[in-house]
């Protein structure tokens, strides 16, 4: 029987390798908006799971809402990874090494 | 349900002007410009005077059901951060100047990111805490890379991006945590979980410590903070400007009204976060100054080195020190546009601005007065008396000793002695060194008025001040507990 402690176990595991993915990756910044993806995603399996668990609606309309506005931001990171790259020809990680200090 | 639309005036006209100016602008050419700039500046000062006079007593109590509160705290936030979103906005018309890439959309951003805040100072609930947060940082990052043919524009867009989506992701994890072990996402329905459970079970602590610095980034508390300089650096001086204002302004009563109204029975569990992001701020704020020689980064780490004693009176968790935190951010926010001002004025001969600390050289002999201000604004920031920079800061500490954190209020006078260290350095090289190149100052009509005000506000004269801003932060702040 799969319970709520398997989705939440599942929910940690994708957010920590979320959080690694962002730190460890040293290739290309697309790899870190995916890495953030992954963590709203982990987020909503909590939510969601919890909603099921609690029997209360407020988790799955929290859920919508996360969706969306993930959404947006992946536009936006897109755009601004776009600009980075007309001046610097270049999506490494290691490139984004103007300002440092 | 309540739909008590008169409590929320002052969104209502931010969220229906702006696609109004934005359909305008569009069909105007080349004055939409000018139009969108002074339409959104009319619009936050009408936001304002909605926000001071239209919201009676009987609106502050819970809105929609307890989705958001129009109380004297929020009316507090939102006072501060519409007048700061007018100034940089104001303060921008000039120094893009004919800029090709200034358009109509930067004051339109603005005024997005300001109605993102009010969300954020209103929200009593932890769905509105999220929408609102995240439509002040989306237009954030935007803004942070406003100047797209600029790399470090660029290079600042995509590092806040990045590290704020982190930022948000943890936030949310800890959110999704506190829901599921609550079973509420009401503010005051949090707070009676967390004073049920004594001590707290292991959901509810993870969910207030990924909270907790999810938070702390947004406010740029150490250990969270690396963002700050590199963003304040890259974006564009009247961004820079926004960002050392309002936003901390949000950020900073948001996390207030989580630890107060969600959080507060847990105080004992925030209070050891808090403490340790308030004495690492002060200390890495105060020695990571040192060796910067870019004007933009310096004000970053004093920004994040002020953040440490706003800290200091979250810390005390008391009636007065969430008080004292209030006073201490509306004259932050004073002294921090002062200072922006400032920088955003000097011109080199060529009309380019200038950034580096090395540039301000003889700045006391080509233009008395900019240097004058600016070293009032340094004073005020290192809090030495007479200047009103020391008032908030003796507010913080006097509030943490009667809560009895008597070792973390002198942690925090010794880390104001090492903190000054740094300003009095720019005054030094403003005074005392000699020029090595032609000075121009650049600014519209407006700026030197700001900056005399800001300065007035500042210097001994503000102690006037103490009386009603004092009651003022007193009353908003007492709408907490």
């Amino acid at each position: 029987m799969i319970g709520l402690g398997h989705y939440l176990a599942v929910a940690a595991v994708l957010f920590t390798i979320g959080v690694l993915g962002i730190f460890l990756n040293r290739r290309n910044i697309i790899l870190m908006l995916m890495a953030i993806e992954l963590i709203l995603l982990s987020v909503n399996i909590n939510l969601v799971a919890f909603s099921a668990y609690l029997g209360d609606l407020t988790g799955q309309v929290f859920a919508m809402f996360v969706l969306t506005v993930a959404a947006a931001e992946a536009a936006i990171g897109l755009a601004i990874l776009v600009i980075f790259f007309r001046r610097r020809g270049s999506i490494a990680v290691d490139d984004v090494n103007r300002m440092k200090g | 349900m309540t739909y008590n639309f008169a409590a929320i005036l002052p969104e209502l006209i931010l969220v229906f002007g702006e696609p109004v100016l934005m359909l305008t602008a569009s069909t105007m050419g080349a004055r939409a410009t000018r139009l969108t700039t002074w339409g959104t500046v009319a619009l936050l000062l009408a936001a304002t005077l909605a926000a001071l006079f239209t919201t009676e007593p009987g609106t502050a109590g819970p809105l929609f059901g307890g989705l958001m509160s129009a109380d004297p705290f929020a009316v507090y936030g939102k006072v501060l951060i519409y007048l700061s979103g007018a100034v940089a906005i104001i303060a921008a018309d000039r120094w893009f100047g004919d800029d090709v890439l200034h358009g109509p959309e930067y004051p339109v951003l603005i005024l997005l990111a300001t109605v993102g805040m009010s969300v954020m100072v209103s929200a009593t609930n932890l769905v509105t805490l999220y929408v609102g947060l995240e439509l002040n940082s989306l237009a954030a990052y935007i803004l942070a890379s406003y100047r797209r043919t600029d790399a470090r524009s660029a290079e600042a867009g995509l590092k806040y991006f990045v590290l704020g989506g982190l930022a948000s992701g943890i936030l949310l994890y800890g959110i999704s945590l506190v829901y599921g072990f609550t079973a509420t996402t009401d503010f005051s329905g949090i707070a009676v979980a967390f004073g049920r459970d004594e001590p707290l079970g292991i959901g509810l602590l993870f969910g207030l410590v990924f909270t907790m610095a999810g938070l702390a980034f947004k406010i740029s508390a150490v250990p969270f903070h690396m963002w700050t300089p590199d963003v304040y650096e890259g974006a564009p001086t009247p961004v820079t400007t926004f960002f050392a204002s309002a936003p901390k302004i949000a950020a900073v009563l948001l996390a207030a009204r989580v630890c107060f109204e969600a959080m507060g029975p847990a105080v004992d569990a925030w209070r050891q976060i808090v403490v340790f992001a308030a004495l690492a701020s002060i200390f890495l704020g105060a020695i990571a100054a040192y060796g910067q020689t870019n004007i933009k980064r310096l004000l970053a780490y004093s920004s994040i080195n002020n953040i440490g004693f706003v800290l200091i009176g979250l810390a005390a968790g008391t009636p007065a020190g969430a008080s004292a935190m209030l006073f201490y951010m509306a004259i932050y926010t004073v002294m921090t546009l002062g200072a922006f001002l400032v920088v955003l004025s000097l011109k080199n001969a060529q009309g380019e601005p200038l950034e580096a600390i090395a540039d301000l050289k003889g700045l006391s002999q080509t233009r008395p007065g900019m240097a004058a201000a600016l070293a009032i604004f340094m004073f005020s920031l290192a809090g030495i008396p007479p200047l009103f920079g020391f008032w908030p800061k003796l507010l913080v500490f006097n509030a943490a000793v009667e809560a009895g954190l008597v070792a973390l209020a002198v942690a925090g006078i010794v880390g104001t002695v090492v903190g000054a260290f740094y300003y009095l350095k720019v005054i030094k090289i403003m005074y005392f060194d000699e020029r090595e190149q032609e000075l121009a100052t650049s600014c519209g009509p407006l700026e030197p008025i700001f900056i005399a005000i800001f300065a007035l506000i500042v210097s001994p004269l503000g102690y006037l001040l103490i009386g009603p801003l004092g009651d003022w932060s007193a009353t908003a702040a007492g709408a907490l507990f």
